[in-house]
């Protein structure tokens, strides 16, 4: 509970960071109208009066940040609904697409920093790690774009993008065929860092009294760390997947634009194009609450899994 | 940095080697530059690549080699300038956190936590779309995303040097803070800055491509590697070269940053070589 309380001042400060971006000088939700030829003056007033915007910022600041806190994020300007529901439709999607991409690249990070720590052969481990270091130097959205022009413009064997086949009831294999180009693409910038992690742990842990004892009693180098260094590398990788979670996120926004996918990172382009604020706003602040509860569960998972940093 | 150890790492001096050819072709592009990179030819639009223009034309018949050098120069002195900002801002907050702890120490974490949770891409759209950048303006938006993880370098550094038998022999023979902040811990905290600005780098090239790819960095006519990506869009199926060479300039620039980032964290002795 008190990790709960001391996480107040961190949302405090990103809802300030949210508003103060949104509210810079020029360009703010009050320009929309003004550039419109079709308003006139007195329309404008009026629509600003409504959406409040005639307030000086820190009673906008406060009526926003009072209204967030009941679940009131504002009316998204373009659907005429609440902003919220416009933000939470779309968060299961980013959600599967981040999952998917995680998820390829801890096996093949992990498969590869194994290889690269087990393998005894010099040119292995060299080539486990150009491979990872050229996976997380290649642009997402060039990548993306690459894969969808050879492999779906050219080849036609990956659709051009979205959740499913438009008219076709959603089943499971149909969304695993879009899922996979935007997940594989996603998913290879994080090989890298899963397998420079793995590596760096298992050959630490090899040289350990515990992973010796194992190998006197018979086991081979490989069953050896597998079985009891493997553990103990994989902790700490925990703390990293929460760490990690807001470039995976920022990563997730620019493919999902490429892929059109339709989470929230698509939604955010959208609305920034059209100037819809509260959604704007609400994704940008649903994106760094999924950052801010995943860091406390990481938090309370390693206590679980380790006991010895457990917390009062 | 031991330079002896840094030259016997080829990936490390390769990616030294292409840095320095890809730094000087854009900087010297105006003299390098077979065409004028805005020179619109309608007689040679979509062109492939070969014969006079090495690597094709695009929609406007614009030479891509000649546009590909001018906008390197947009692309790495945005890295460079945000790296150097975010170093500046990061360096500063972080020593200061360190060496000073209570109240200090509490706001800058809390301050880097903060933007540390909301995805750099998303508030750098959000600001990119709102205020029009120029490169000052963008370097500045790059760079407020970019300090915190600079700081958390920093304040660690620095943590554990206050508590090295040197730091308390500066204080007890009367340095003052800034004295033994200055003269005592923060050159020890150089060579780790280094590698760690340098990844830096490679990390503020990609987010801005992807920004400038998005149409939220630059405005065009001045592209940068992922202005170019951007404005060749809707031809990447006529003339694949115009979706192909920026990606790949993108591509071995960053690669090349991080190999020899890595090859000078081995060279320094630092953890994962």
């Amino acid at each position: 509970m008190r990790r709960v309380a001391g996480l107040l001042p961190r949302l405090l400060l990103i809802s300030l960071l949210l508003f103060g971006v949104v509210h810079l000088p020029r360009g703010g939700p009050a320009d929309v109208y003004a550039a419109d030829p079709a308003a006139t003056p007195a329309a404008i007033e009026r629509m600003k009066e409504l959406w409040g915007l005639d307030q000086p910022l820190h009673v906008q600041y406060w009526r926003w940040v009072s209204r967030l806190s009941v679940g009131d994020w504002g009316t998204s300007y373009v659907e005429r609904r609440p902003a919220m529901h416009v933000v939470m439709d779309r968060l299961p999607n980013t959600l599967r697409l981040t999952g998917a991409a995680l998820l390829v690249g801890l096996v093949a990070g992990v498969g590869l920093g194994l290889l690269a720590s087990v393998s005894r052969s010099a040119a292995v481990k060299h080539l486990a790690r150009v491979v990872a270091v050229l996976g997380m130097s290649v642009p997402t959205f060039w990548s993306g774009a690459i894969v969808l022009l050879v492999f779906s413009s050219y080849l036609r064997w990956i659709p051009a993008g979205g959740m499913g086949t438009i008219g076709r009831p959603a089943d499971f294999l149909d969304g695993l065929w879009h899922l996979a180009a935007p997940a594989l693409v996603l998913g290879s910038v994080y090989v890298a860092q899963w397998m420079r992690y793995v590596q760096a742990g298992l050959d630490d842990v090899a040289s350990e009294d515990f992973v010796r004892t194992a190998r006197s009693k018979g086991l081979t180098r490989l069953q050896a760390l597998l079985k009891h260094g493997f553990p103990n590398v994989m902790l700490p990788l925990v703390t990293v997947l929460g760490l990690e979670l807001p470039r995976l996120l920022s990563g997730a926004m620019v493919t999902e634009v490429v892929f059109s996918w339709p989470g929230i990172g698509r939604l955010l382009h959208g609305s920034l194009v059209a100037r819809d604020y509260p959604v704007v706003l609400g994704a940008l602040l649903v994106a760094a609450l999924a950052v801010v509860v995943v860091n406390l569960l990481t938090d309370l998972v390693y206590g679980v899994l380790d006991p010895r940093v457990r917390y009062a | 940095m031991r330079w002896s150890v840094f030259l016997r790492n080829p990936l490390g001096v390769a990616g030294l080697l292409v840095l320095l050819v890809f730094t000087v072709g854009s900087f010297a592009a105006p003299w390098l530059a077979p065409h004028d990179p805005a020179a619109v030819n309608l007689r040679a639009m979509q062109l492939p690549p070969g014969g006079e223009h090495l690597l094709g034309t695009d929609d406007l018949g614009r030479d891509v080699l000649s546009r590909l050098l001018f906008a390197g120069r947009i692309s790495l002195s945005l890295a460079l300038l945000v790296t150097g900002f975010a170093v500046v801002i990061g360096c500063t907050l972080g020593a200061l956190a360190g060496f000073s702890g209570g109240w200090t120490e509490r706001l800058v974490s809390l301050a880097a936590d903060a933007l540390l949770s909301i995805p750099a891409l998303g508030l750098a759209m959000v600001a990119g779309a709102i205020l029009r950048p120029n490169v000052l303006t963008l370097a500045i938006v790059l760079a407020l995303v970019a300090w915190p993880d600079l700081a958390r370098i920093t304040r660690s550094q620095v943590l554990s040097l206050r508590e090295q038998t040197f730091t308390e022999a500066a204080v007890a023979v009367g340095g003052s803070p800034a004295r033994v902040l200055f003269r005592h811990v923060m050159p020890n905290t150089v060579a780790p800055l280094i590698v760690a600005a340098t990844l830096l780098s490679a990390n503020v090239l990609l987010v801005e491509s992807a920004l400038s790819f998005l149409g939220y960095g630059m405005r065009p006519p001045t592209p940068s590697w992922g202005g170019m990506l951007n404005e060749a869009q809707a031809f990447y199926r006529q003339s694949p070269w115009l979706a192909v060479f920026p990606g790949l300039a993108i591509t071995f620039t960053v690669a090349a940053i991080n190999f020899l980032g890595d090859a000078m964290r081995s060279a320094s002795g630092g953890r994962g070589a």
